[in-house]
């Protein structure tokens, strides 16, 4: 029964009624930064700073944003590589917030990550086969055919040879090493998996590769992603719906194509059209909204909503009061006070329902 | 009259313990002064051996090189190591994928543009670090006059590519190569860095090549582009022919990998299959053909036959041994059609 199969593909649209797969309320970690001989610690990084939001049964969830933004901390507190500092998270309508490592061991089996680097990612010194067989020694799962027969499965179901069995991680290309790492986690047959800049360290063609066999493994295995990638036009292929984020804040989420083609926090709109685009003839005529300098630290992030620094159309309220994030749309979340493209803009800053602004 | 920059069959193999490595074998573009070159392709195919070997920085390091480099009327492939390295900084400079490790830690970074600018200038400290402020200044760093005396780790990994840039211009070189300027970078830091790359050759009018596998930066930046596959050039041309009307199978498998802003999203990519060749082994025939759609097209040849790089017309090079009308009937009926559509 444990043993990895392939179930028949079943395309139905993501239904997003029901209890969410994962829901995530108000989560927040902050590191401590410490100094001098003692640790006393002198301030903290923001890395996730009360961000929620939900995850349904069968759909992919794209995260985006720069370099630093928490994408990936977000990534790790969901799977509870890392403990969070505030706020809950709940899988399958339990509360994973503080479990122990050892109640959260038969979970982690539902809650698989694959990282970047498909390089440092996997032992050198391992075959495929123990690499990708791992899972099964680890949580002491029994095989129908043995741990062997199941990885070969595993490796042709991400289209590897079987016969590859014996190799090492270097006998492989960047593609191929990426495919490993997918094996091993699909090997315990999870439900929801947190795929970290899947694609980001390969090339384009190979990339292309990755990524669709990411979407034939849904379709055929069921399973639920969460994107993180920076990269916003992968992330369009790839989502139902994206949530972006700036310095630990979600400050936009949305249905994939309500993102894209109404983009309504200010950061967004840089977001997408910084993209550079594979049309040479239209670069003339192309407008384009220019941020100036980096991302702050989110060491001592701008007071209130925090892309003020670097908005074109910050306001004095914008450095006193924080924007909630407010349904503008149907499905479409916003935190700003004065957004673009909201239906029936309001000229006044938009507020949540029932906070009022008092700037 | 020969370009400015004149690139013939060049070729840079290694002797390596486990055999040669064909790195670049036979390249050959031109680029005029004021003109962008793009060149792309997949890691490993050759572009930043190219770039180096351009700066001369493989001789006397074991590398066998052939071909000619043509530089404003001079070649540098015989030139003297030491005649080679009197050009860089003036006449060409270089911007690194990763400016740590083209900057010196210990040194300020203003330290560091002072010294390049005075082995070309016979000016004083003071004048040097007067210019050395005015170009952060115009790469946009803010705060030059405090910001010149930072060292590079106090700079964000942005700040570190603009001093980078200030440093390749300080001098006004002719031929700037920058080979992945913007990998490293978040997209809105990336966007203001070709911002910054396109106004300062304007006003530099210098000739650029810019390096990169990202085919938006490309089509941002270039008049004309290269292709790279397995160190050898498979397609070049302008930027117009190869976005509109390509004719190499890889290049349309290039097109078809990428998922598209621009366009409603296509319900699935069209990755190329398999991974690019090992340089040590180059699959023999044309070097595309274990993962190219349209071997059977051309028979036997596509294995035994290396295909030559010909031009198709007006400047269009094409590297393949289907027929140029053969070519472009496949990208109007079967490969276009697919990656346009909605
Ligand atoms: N263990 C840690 N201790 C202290 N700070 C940390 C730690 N892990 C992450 N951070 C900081 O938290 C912030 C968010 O980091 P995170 O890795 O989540 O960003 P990211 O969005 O994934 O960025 P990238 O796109 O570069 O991967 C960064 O400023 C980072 O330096
Ligand atoms: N000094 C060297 N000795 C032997 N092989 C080398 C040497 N320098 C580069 N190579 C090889 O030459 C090939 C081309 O390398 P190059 O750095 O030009 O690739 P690239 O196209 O710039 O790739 P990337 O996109 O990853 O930067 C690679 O296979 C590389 O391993
Ligand atoms: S709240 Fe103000 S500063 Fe923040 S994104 Fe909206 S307009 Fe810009
Ligand atoms: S020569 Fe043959 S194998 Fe090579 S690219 Fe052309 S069609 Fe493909
Ligand atoms: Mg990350
Ligand atoms: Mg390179």
């Amino acid at each position: 029964m444990t043993e990895p199969q392939t179930q028949p593909a079943t395309q139905t649209a993501p239904a997003r009624q029901g209890e969410p797969l994962l829901s995530v309320r108000d989560l927040e970690k902050h590191f401590p930064v410490t100094k001098g001989l003692f640790q006393r610690q002198v301030g903290a990084v923001k890395a996730v700073d009360g961000i929620s939001f939900d995850v349904y049964k069968g759909e992919t969830l794209g995260l985006v944003g720069e370099s630093g933004c928490g994408k990936s901390t977000t990534g790790r507190l969901v799977t509870r590589l890392l403990e969070p500092t505030g706020g809950q998270v709940m899988f399958e309508g339990q509360d994973i917030t503080h479990m122990s490592q050892g109640r959260l061991r038969p979970l982690r089996r539902d809650m698989q990550m694959i990282f970047q680097d498909p390089y440092s990612s996997l032992n050198p010194r391992h075959t495929v086969g123990a690499i990708v067989g791992a899972p099964f020694r680890i949580q002491g799962v029994q095989t129908e055919n043995g741990v062997k027969k199941a990885v070969q499965d595993l490796l042709e179901l991400v289209g590897l040879n079987p016969e590859h069995y014996n190799r090492y991680p270097h006998e492989f290309s960047g593609g191929q090493r990426q495919r490993i790492g997918i094996a091993r986690t699909l090997a315990l047959k999870p439900k929801l998996i947190i795929a970290d800049e899947p694609v980001s360290a390969l090339d384009v063609s190979i990339q292309a590769q990755v990524v669709n066999l990411l979407e034939d493994l849904q379709n055929e295995l069921d399973l639920t992603y969460v994107v993180i990638a920076h990269d916003l036009s992968v992330v369009r292929h790839i989502s139902d719906r994206v949530a972006v984020m700036y310095l630990g804040k979600i400050v936009e989420i949305a249905e994939r194509k309500s993102l894209y083609a109404t983009p309504m926090h200010p950061y967004t709109n840089a977001l997408l059209s910084a993209v550079p685009v594979p049309d040479p003839r239209g670069r003339a005529g192309r407008e384009r909204i220019r941020l100036t300098g980096d991302v702050p630290s989110p060491l001592n992030p701008p007071p209130a909503c925090r892309f003020h620094t670097r908005c074109w159309k910050a306001q004095e309220i914008c450095k006193k009061v924080e924007p909630p994030l407010a349904e503008l749309a149907s499905g479409h979340r916003v935190a700003c006070h004065f957004p673009e493209n909201a239906p029936g803009a309001p000229e006044a800053p938009a507020t949540g329902k029932d906070e009022p602004v008092n700037a | 009259m020969s370009p400015f920059l004149d690139v013939k069959d060049l070729k840079i193999h290694f002797p390596t313990d486990d055999g040669l490595v064909r790195s670049v074998d036979g390249v050959t573009f031109g680029l005029e002064r004021g003109k962008t070159l793009g060149i792309v392709g997949e890691s490993g195919s050759g572009k930043s051996v190219t770039s180096l070997g351009i700066l001369g920085l493989h001789k006397g390091r074991g590398a066998n090189i052939s071909g000619e480099i043509w530089l404003d009327g001079e070649e540098l492939v015989g030139a003297s190591q030491e005649h080679v390295r009197g050009l860089r900084g003036k006449k060409m400079a270089m911007i690194f994928q990763d400016p740590l490790s083209a900057m010196h830690p210990f040194y300020t970074v203003g330290d560091q543009i002072v010294e390049a600018y005075r082995i070309h200038n016979k000016v004083t400290k003071a004048v040097a670090r007067k210019h050395a402020i005015d170009m952060l200044g115009r790469v946009g760093i803010p705060e030059p006059g405090r910001r010149v005396d930072s060292y590079p780790h106090e700079f964000s990994g942005g700040m570190r590519q603009r001093a980078m840039i200030a440093m390749a211009l300080s001098c006004d070189p002719e031929l700037l190569i920058a080979d992945e300027p913007t990998t490293a970078l978040d997209v809105t830091v990336q966007a203001q860095i070709l911002d910054l790359m396109r106004d300062l050759q304007r006003e530099f009018d210098s000739a650029l090549i810019i390096i990169t596998h990202d085919l938006g930066v490309v089509a941002e930046l270039s008049d004309d582009i290269l292709v790279m596959y397995g160190g050898k050039c498979i397609e070049y041309g302008s930027a117009d022919d190869i976005f509109y009307r390509p004719e190499h199978p890889y290049t349309w498998g290039l097109l078809g990998s990428m998922p598209r802003l621009d366009r409603e999203p296509t319900e699935r990519l069209l990755p190329i299959k398999g991974s690019p060749p090992s340089l040590i082994n180059v699959p023999p025939g044309c070097a595309f053909h274990p993962r190219c759609p349209y071997t059977e097209r051309t028979g036997d040849k596509a294995r035994t036959e290396a295909p030559a790089l010909a031009e198709t017309e007006g400047g269009h090079l094409v590297r393949c041994h289907m027929s140029p009308a053969e070519r472009r009937d496949l990208w109007e009926n079967e490969i276009k059609p697919v990656l346009e559509t909605p």
